[in-house]
């Protein structure tokens, strides 16, 4: 895995400022550059327009990228693990239909709605998963046909018809916001975890042997995520709050990133992306593995399905339209490669959050939506085309 | 007879191998001349510098074809100039029609447009050529390997060649196929087609050959009329080199028997009926090296893959493991039991090249450095610098990417993740292939090491002097059977050449 190199007595580059940068977080150049393009957007944006740069707008952005979010959380995954998933725009529409039609039609309360939706989710990964990986149809087509399948059977039981308004308590899962007091300790929470995340591993890497940044550069490091998190409550909690959605992706990618990087299934999945035959070779059960990633996808697709449900309040025929291509081109702006075997849930989230900032700064110029298709498209093929060339420049090197 | 083909002073350097050293090589009109060596003698390099695959300019020397010098560029120049190159493995599109094969590339057309009738017409002609009686409507794949091999040669002559190169025409065919593939060869000849015939197979080499040139070492040894050699002699030409002692050679002290594999076929994932081993037995001791030799396409590495339960095909036959019936059907089920395998070409098969040391060298074995499905970095860091220190790998700290070492240091990391296993039973296929000198004999010492801590080690090999200086007995295989098994103090070159191209001792 070459994204967030992890530790070690490695040969840092000292003294210099990117060197003493990289020590302090641990990131390596493609999330720099893509936290540049960020900082880069946004400033654009709020010299454009004075409202860009504010907690309404950033709690808006922040709300807006959640389901995409969500979404690409799943398809790093899937896409390191060299397959492909299609057919989640099409899951999120069923799911967040199926939620709609049990609480509205039905009058389930919203916890069996909950729990029956996400365990749909699964249940559909499972059943894409085993025919990618057991009957050897290749993911594209599995998926394909499952995205006009489930938009056929979300037709089918809605009859085509918007089912609202939702009970609410499940409409909060989607429109509600943290109060004042709950974002503070969430974030006290954020810098003492931190803080014991970061202490603790350097703890353990000394009684390794293993040598330790100075415990100076460790406090700084938390210091500066510590002020970043907090920041981020005040400027929130500065309009309504933390919305729910964004509590949801804040957990899923806290938890997916320790997924990918420190389990034994996440590593596989990187080696079986990287190389299949030298996974195999050492006895990885490629199968297995396919089928779970694909099981991890439709569920995160199912809470998707449920978060966006519940923030317009209705289940349309038309919902997660085209949403899987948002969260395809999340994980390849954020540097996952579709050849498998790269890419980082960080990565994915930083690029759900560069589209949603130019669709929202776009929408606030009072842009024609007509370019935001065209920006949001060309940005995809540059980010690529830097990622290639960059890459290129490695070898040569 | 007049001369078809001259090679003169051929010399093609590749980064930090000289795989054609001054190579003379000299064709008459009309013959049948056989080509032959032991793997990586240079045949094929030279037959891709006569046949364009390697321009001019990319080595040295003159191409002389009926007397004038010629250039080639790409396979097309050679092409024109009447040399047709058919390769070991068909190159043919097996889902076009037999005339569409045959025409690929020079398709008959009218107005721009493929005429078909034509096509069909004139490819009856070529098959009757080569007497196949096949419609050339009928798709490529339905046609045996024998008859596709036969299109290949009326590709070829579609195509007007005069001189024709077959690269082990004979390794995929039935006896059958052979005998009709050599009728066709002679018939070509007496219509003054010049035929280059590369085989390990000596006795059809001498069966149909008029001159027979040995290459060895990059090298030509010499040419020789057929009428002149024997089996034998053939034989002591290929491998005629001096033996220098350059391994550092441990004697064996044979504990108990770790390996026992009795009566035990394999069979081929794509040919339905073809077994690629047939009835192998043999046994490997704890604290011995067993080396398994024999030439390209014997079914060296098909044995130890399926053994190690990575081979497609299915297996019959027993496989005991320190005395215990086992059933291996996955590389999950190997690694339990206590092997290791350490495949033959490490980029495709061994390595994630993307990944770094340490998680190359803890891939087999996880479980090993994780706490309930959660990886202990630390842990594995610490198992990354043991390999880094115990096979001295030149890697910078276990974060270095292994795409960036050398060709010996990623073998090394492969070897470090089978040690991390701590296999009972491990095998190397073709364990210092493309790795410069130092390198390998700090493998050797790595595998000399393993004999002492009691491993039982198999070592698969196509360079006879490795064999020789490293094992302590030795097995040869020759097209999927096992032809001859001694210890290696009774070993010589010509011994082995002699059973792996087929010749039974055992």
């Amino acid at each position: 895995m070459n994204t967030e190199s992890q530790t070690a007595p490695a040969r840092t580059e000292t003294g210099t400022w990117t060197g003493t940068f990289a020590r302090l977080f641990r990131f390596d150049a493609r999330a720099y550059s893509m936290i540049g393009a960020v900082v880069l957007i946004w400033t654009f944006f709020s010299l454009m327009h004075e409202r860009f740069l504010t907690p309404t707008n950033l709690s808006n952005l922040f709300l807006q990228m959640s389901v995409t979010s969500i979404l690409a959380i799943g398809m790093v995954l899937v896409i390191v693990a060299g397959q492909i998933d299609l057919s989640v725009g099409s899951l999120v529409g069923l799911t967040g239909g199926i939620a709609a039609v049990l609480n509205v039609w039905y009058d389930w309360d919203p916890v069996s709605v909950v729990l029956v939706t996400i365990a749909l989710g699964s249940l559909i990964g499972l059943m894409q998963g085993w025919i990618v990986a057991y009957l050897a149809v290749p993911a594209f087509i599995v998926t394909l046909g499952g995205m006009l399948m489930f938009r056929g059977i979300l037709l089918g039981t809605t009859k085509s018809v918007t089912v609202a308004p939702l009970d609410p308590s499940l409409k909060a899962i989607g429109q509600d916001y943290l109060p004042e007091f709950l974002g503070w300790i969430a974030g006290a929470v954020g810098v003492i975890g931190t803080a014991v995340i970061v202490l603790g591993s350097r703890w353990r890497r000394k009684r390794y042997g293993f040598k330790v940044a100075p415990l100076s550069i460790s406090v700084l490091r938390i210091a500066l995520i510590g002020a970043f998190i907090l920041g981020a409550v005040w400027v929130l909690n500065s309009y309504k709050g933390f919305p729910i959605p964004f509590i949801i992706v804040i957990v899923l990618a806290l938890l997916f990133t320790f997924i990918s990087r420190n389990t034994v299934f996440g590593r596989q999945i990187y080696a079986i992306g990287g190389n299949p035959e030298a996974a195999r070779l050492s006895g990885i059960p490629i199968r297995r593995r396919i089928l779970m990633v694909f099981v991890l996808c439709n569920t995160l697709a199912a809470i998707a399905g449920i978060v966006l449900t519940a923030r317009v309040n209705a289940a349309t025929m038309s919902a997660g339209t085209m949403y899987e291509l948002d969260a395809i081109a999340a994980c390849v702006i954020g540097g996952t490669s579709l050849m498998g075997g790269t890419g980082t849930v960080t990565g994915a989230i930083l690029g759900a959050l560069i589209m949603v900032s130019l669709d929202n700064g776009m929408s606030i110029m009072n842009m024609e939506s007509f370019w935001q298709y065209i920006v949001k498209g060309a940005i995809l093929i540059l980010a690529v085309y830097m990622d290639i060339s960059s890459r290129r420049r490695k070898k040569a090197a | 007879m007049t001369v078809a083909l001259e090679m003169r002073g051929i010399t093609k350097v590749f980064p930090g191998v000289v795989a054609l050293d001054n190579v003379n090589f000299t064709v008459r009109k009309g013959e049948i001349h056989a080509l032959c060596g032991e793997n990586g003698a240079g045949k094929s390099t030279l037959m891709k510098v006569l046949s364009g695959v390697y321009p001019v300019g990319t080595y040295k020397g003159q191409i002389l074809i009926d007397g004038v010098e010629r250039h080639f560029h790409d396979i097309r120049d050679a092409e024109a100039a009447g040399i047709a190159i058919i390769y070991q493995e068909l190159a043919l599109a097996r889902n076009l029609s037999v005339a569409e094969n045959l025409f690929l590339g020079h398709e008959l057309k009218r107005f721009g447009i493929v005429n078909k009738e034509k096509m069909h017409k004139e490819s009856e002609r070529w098959l009757r050529e080569v007497g196949l009686n096949v419609d050339p409507r009928e798709l490529t794949g339905n046609l045996g390997i024998g008859k596709q091999q036969l299109v290949e040669i009326a590709k070829a002559l579609a195509k007007n060649a005069k001189i024709l190169i077959l690269d082990e025409p004979t390794a995929a065919l039935t006896e059958q196929e052979v005998g009709i593939l050599m009728g066709i060869l002679r018939e070509l000849k007496q219509r003054g087609v010049t035929c280059i015939y590369i085989s390990h197979k000596l006795n059809e080499v001498l069966a149909i050959a008029d001159t027979i040139t040995v290459l060895r070492d990059g090298q030509t040894v010499g040419t020789y009329p057929v009428s002149e050699v024997d089996e034998g002699k053939i034989i002591s030409l290929m491998v005629g080199r001096e033996l220098k002692e350059r391994f550092p050679r441990i004697e064996a002290s044979p504990g108990d028997v770790m390996l026992r594999v009795r009566n035990y076929t394999v069979m081929s994932p794509d040919q339905p009926g073809k077994a690629v081993i047939r009835d192998v037995s043999f046994e490997v001791r704890k604290g011995e090296i067993f080396g398994i030799g024999g030439l390209m396409g014997a079914g060296r590495t098909e044995l130890v893959m399926s053994l190690f339960g990575a081979y497609p095909g299915e297996s019959r036959g027993e496989v005991e493991i320190e005395g215990r019936p086992v059933r291996i059907r996955s590389v999950g089920d190997a690694i339990r039991a206590g092997m290791g395998l350490v495949s033959e070409d490490r980029k495709k098969y061994g390595l994630v090249l993307g990944m770094n040391v340490k998680s190359n060298v803890s891939m087999a074995s996880l479980q090993a450095f994780a706490w309930r499905g959660v990886i202990d970095h630390n842990r594995e860091t610490a198992g990354g610098l043991q390999a880094i220190h115990t096979l001295r790998i030149k890697a910078n700290s276990p974060e270095t990417i292994v795409g960036t070492l050398s060709g010996g240091n990623q073998q090394k990391v492969v070897i470090g993740k089978w040690l991390t296993t701590r296999p009972k039973i491990l095998f190397l296929d073709e364990p210092t292939r493309g790795i410069d000198v130092g390198a390998k004999f700090e493998i050797y010492n790595i595998i000399n090491q393993l004999v002492r801590d009691g491993v039982a080690v198999v070592i698969v090999s196509s360079e006879m002097p490795e064999l020789i200086g490293m094992c302590h007995r030795i097995m040869v295989l020759s097209e999927g059977r096992k032809t001859a098994e001694f210890p290696a103090s009774e070993a010589t070159q010509e011994r082995i050449m002699k059973a792996a191209t087929g010749g039974m001792e055992a």
